[in-house]
């Protein structure tokens, strides 16, 4: 009994396990563990859909949980992970959406944005300091003004 | 001259308050774009839940047809039930996949229900469903003649949705009339 305790010990740690949503994936280093673990993170439940695989409890998400688990263990790559995703669930399933024609808005949008702004910013700013000096005809109205005020001002 | 330039920012906010808005109302949470739409049915071997007989995606073909994802266990899939008879009562060619359920207990559900179903494949594990992006039972690929897939509705099917798609529905390409054969599709080759 305590040599079969001590192989199922041995074994667990021989191997690295993730635990993700109460389900044990055995992997055999701790690099894949991470991979999976991120990539769990990363993909998106299709049917609640403010979760992510890891997170959710929906049957589906425990489906292509085990699905990323089964791809990774016949050694692809993450893209071709999430690239096998979304050929079925569609751009949805990421959450970290490709830069691609659909998601160039999404990705450069803000950038512009600021760049707008910048440039918005920086031209009022400097149009209100230039001040441009009077024209003969606008000094001559200032001078009949200011003759006019001080006439007023002492009778 | 310059003047017109205050009016930039209003512009921007205009035009970013009608994109912005114009996604808001198009927006359905609960029906995501598959992806699968317009490519070939995915290639499956599966038994057929009534009978001791191998299907493939090879018998999706010939005349258009409805492939419905249905489960005993699915609520909305009893809803739809009726309704679904009532269009293969009509001649509508449906074929069934029974997802993530138990053969015997569909058998069951299609005695005590009616059958509207040609063949129902059955896919216990889900395998097939996974390959069509299924996330929810009821769903409803409409499949043409060729075996392509041409639209997709998640969620039950209704007289009110129907009338959506039976126009597209009844123009897809069908091949019933001239079954394939090796020779039609030489012939059709060249």
């Amino acid at each position: 009994m305590k040599i079969i305790l001590a192989l199922c010990l041995s074994l667990f740690s021989l191997s690295s396990l993730a635990v993700v949503n109460g389900h044990l994936y055995p992997f055999d280093n701790d690099v894949d563990k991470k991979r999976f673990e991120v990539l769990a993170e990363e993909l998106r439940c299709p049917k609640c859909q403010n979760q992510n695989l890891a997170d959710s409890n929906a049957p589906v998400a425990a489906d292509l949980r085990d699905k990323v688990y089964e791809l990774m263990i016949e050694g692809q790559s993450d893209d071709e992970i999430t690239n096998y995703l979304v050929a079925r669930y569609g751009d949805f399933v990421r959450y970290n959406p490709a830069v691609q024609k659909n998601t160039f808005f999404l990705w450069f949008g803000p950038g512009v944005m600021v760049f707008i702004a910048i440039f918005v910013i920086v031209s009022i700013s400097r149009g209100g300091k230039k001040s441009q000096p009077l024209s003969e005809e606008e000094r001559a109205k200032l001078a009949e003004l200011k003759a006019a005020r001080s006439e007023k001002q002492d009778p | 001259m310059k003047r017109i330039f205050l009016f930039v920012p209003l512009i921007l906010f205009v035009v970013m308050a009608a994109f912005l808005g114009g996604g808001i109302g198009r927006e359905n949470k609960d029906v995501l774009p598959s992806p699968l739409i317009d490519k070939p049915f995915p290639q499956f071997i599966l038994q057929q839940v009534e009978a001791e007989k191998q299907l493939t995606q090879s018998d999706l073909q010939g005349k258009p047809m409805l492939v419905n994802v249905w489960a005993t266990w699915c609520p909305t899939c009893k809803a739809e039930h009726e309704f679904l008879n009532t269009l293969a009562a009509q001649g509508v060619r449906i074929i069934g996949i029974n997802y993530k359920d138990d053969d015997e207990e569909a058998k069951v559900w299609l005695r005590d229900y009616g059958n509207p179903y040609e063949f129902n494949i059955s896919d216990p594990k889900g395998k097939l469903g996974l390959e069509l992006g299924v996330y929810g039972a009821p769903e409803t690929f409409f499949v043409d003649g060729d075996g392509i897939i041409r639209a997709k509705h998640v969620g039950d099917l209704n007289q009110r949705i129907w009338d959506k798609y039976k126009t597209k529905f009844e123009q897809l390409a069908d091949h019933s009339a001239a079954p394939l054969t090796d020779n039609a599709s030489e012939m059709e080759v060249k």
